[in-house]
């Protein structure tokens, strides 16, 4: 049961992934673009959990951490630096 | 009691998977700039949580010992989702919304993300 339920989300995470990447293309507004690639970068951390579950490791976890920090300080920081011009000021 | 775990471990992935879908799904198809922001800063997050609890029963039940790193995971990604949606909402606001246009801001005069720091030289004055 566990196996049918793994397998139902890694589609639906990965379909996610391939209507994030439409959406980065397709955008129409940088906003969006950053919108679409902060939201792939939260998708990425949700397959990497899912494979570590699969996997029954604990490897995935720091990799997930890492993927979640610098997908904030990214967003954070296209955000700034077209808010504002710079990054740090 | 397997059974009963397994249940509990299959309906938090089954939650989380399609929580993350929407949330991809919501913002394709969403037609407003600010509305759009919602679907995957809300939902998608809440999809992630589902597979984290997901992952923290299963190393309970099946790996016998206590999993505290989707915690930290967790604990992360909730300070952090409204964060970035802020920052995102503001890079909207700024690129396509003049003072006039939004909502009256009440006590102070403009929106923040539209006010000018008070001794700052603006264009080529020098």
């Amino acid at each position: 049961m566990i196996e049918t339920a793994a397998i139902f989300a890694f589609l639906c995470f990965a379909l996610s992934l391939v209507m994030n990447l439409w959406k980065v293309v397709a955008a129409d507004d940088v906003a969006d673009r950053i919108l679409a690639l902060d939201t792939m970068f939260i998708n990425a951390i949700a397959l990497m959990v899912l494979y570590g579950l699969a996997l029954g490791t604990e490897i995935f976890f720091e990799a997930a951490m890492i993927i979640a920090m610098l997908g904030f300080v990214s967003t954070v920081a296209y955000a700034r630096f077209i808010l504002r011009g710079n990054i740090i000021e | 009691m397997d059974m009963f775990f397994d249940i509990i471990i299959a309906g938090f992935l089954v939650i989380g998977g399609i929580f993350g879908i929407v949330g991809s799904f919501g913002l394709l198809k969403l037609n407003d700039r600010m509305s759009r922001l919602h679907a995957p800063t809300k939902a998608t997050t809440l999809g992630v949580g589902g597979v984290l609890l997901a992952s923290m029963t299963h190393a309970a039940v099946y790996e016998h010992h206590l999993s505290v790193h989707e915690l930290m995971i967790t604990l992360f990604l909730f300070l952090t989702a409204p964060i970035t949606a802020n920052f995102i909402a503001k890079v909207h606001i700024h690129r396509h919304d003049t003072p006039e246009s939004l909502p009256d801001a009440g006590q102070d005069k403009v929106w923040a993300t539209h006010k000018k720091p008070e001794n700052e030289v603006i264009g080529p004055e020098v």
